[in-house]
């Protein structure tokens, strides 16, 4: 898993991730790249994310992963990400492609619902967090 | 003493309280005002362990962590 300031440089992760495992006989790479949409006014979107509980909840991936002879790598961006520029990438390298299309779809899904990550609009230069696309994690109200 | 963390969007300094249960812990932020309408949609985190169960026993110098709602990527 890796985490960077700013932007995130997709070509430049790409090909350390190929690089990575360019001798593993893995059969399939599949990349899912996120990219900031220019709309509602939005100069960037901006992310705080609780490194931690991140860290836990990938390797609960990585090992489930490893049991289907699987990998899966994660970056994403902290900090405000402009328009048009990348704030996340995750991708599975499987010996064949069937199970690196089911994983990728569990694995991205999955980040969207549990992934300690929470979301800003920047507009005007101001933080607005992003409540109406944001989702309780599991386990949610406890205390209430 | 328990310490709180309120993780990101709820702007809300570190509170030290003392609690036994996480029962105890609840108790006291449904009287606080600005955190009350929270609760209902946050998780919560045990010395970064994710928890279900509000009768865990605390120690003192445990770190509970208050997740909002989340949205990755």
């Amino acid at each position: 898993m890796e985490l960077y300031h700013g932007s995130l440089d997709v070509e430049t992760i790409f090909s350390k991730w190929l690089n990575e495992e360019n001798n593993s006989n893995y059969g399939a790479y599949i990349p899912f790249v996120g990219t900031i949409r220019a709309e509602d006014g939005i100069e960037a979107l901006s992310f705080d994310i609780y490194e931690p509980i991140l860290e836990q909840w990938f390797q609960g991936w990585v090992k489930r992963a490893e049991k289907l002879g699987a990998k899966v790598k994660m970056a994403h961006a902290i900090g405000d990400v402009p328009v048009h520029t990348s704030s996340y990438i995750s991708a599975v390298f499987s010996p064949k492609r069937r199970v690196a299309l089911e994983l990728i779809d569990e694995f991205v899904e999955d980040f969207k619902a549990n992934a300690p990550i929470w979301k800003y609009d920047v507009k005007d230069g101001k933080r607005i967090y992003a409540e109406d696309r944001s989702t309780p994690m599991s386990g949610s109200g406890l205390l209430a | 003493m328990v310490r709180v963390e309120f993780l990101g969007p709820i702007s809300q300094e570190v509170l030290e309280l003392e609690a036994k249960t996480l029962a105890d812990v609840a108790i006291q932020l449904q009287n606080i005002e600005t955190i009350a309408p929270w609760l209902a949609k946050c998780a919560v985190a045990v010395n970064d362990q994710m928890t279900a169960d509000l009768s865990m026993v605390l120690k003192s110098g445990d770190k509970i962590s208050i997740l909002p709602p989340v949205c990755g990527g």
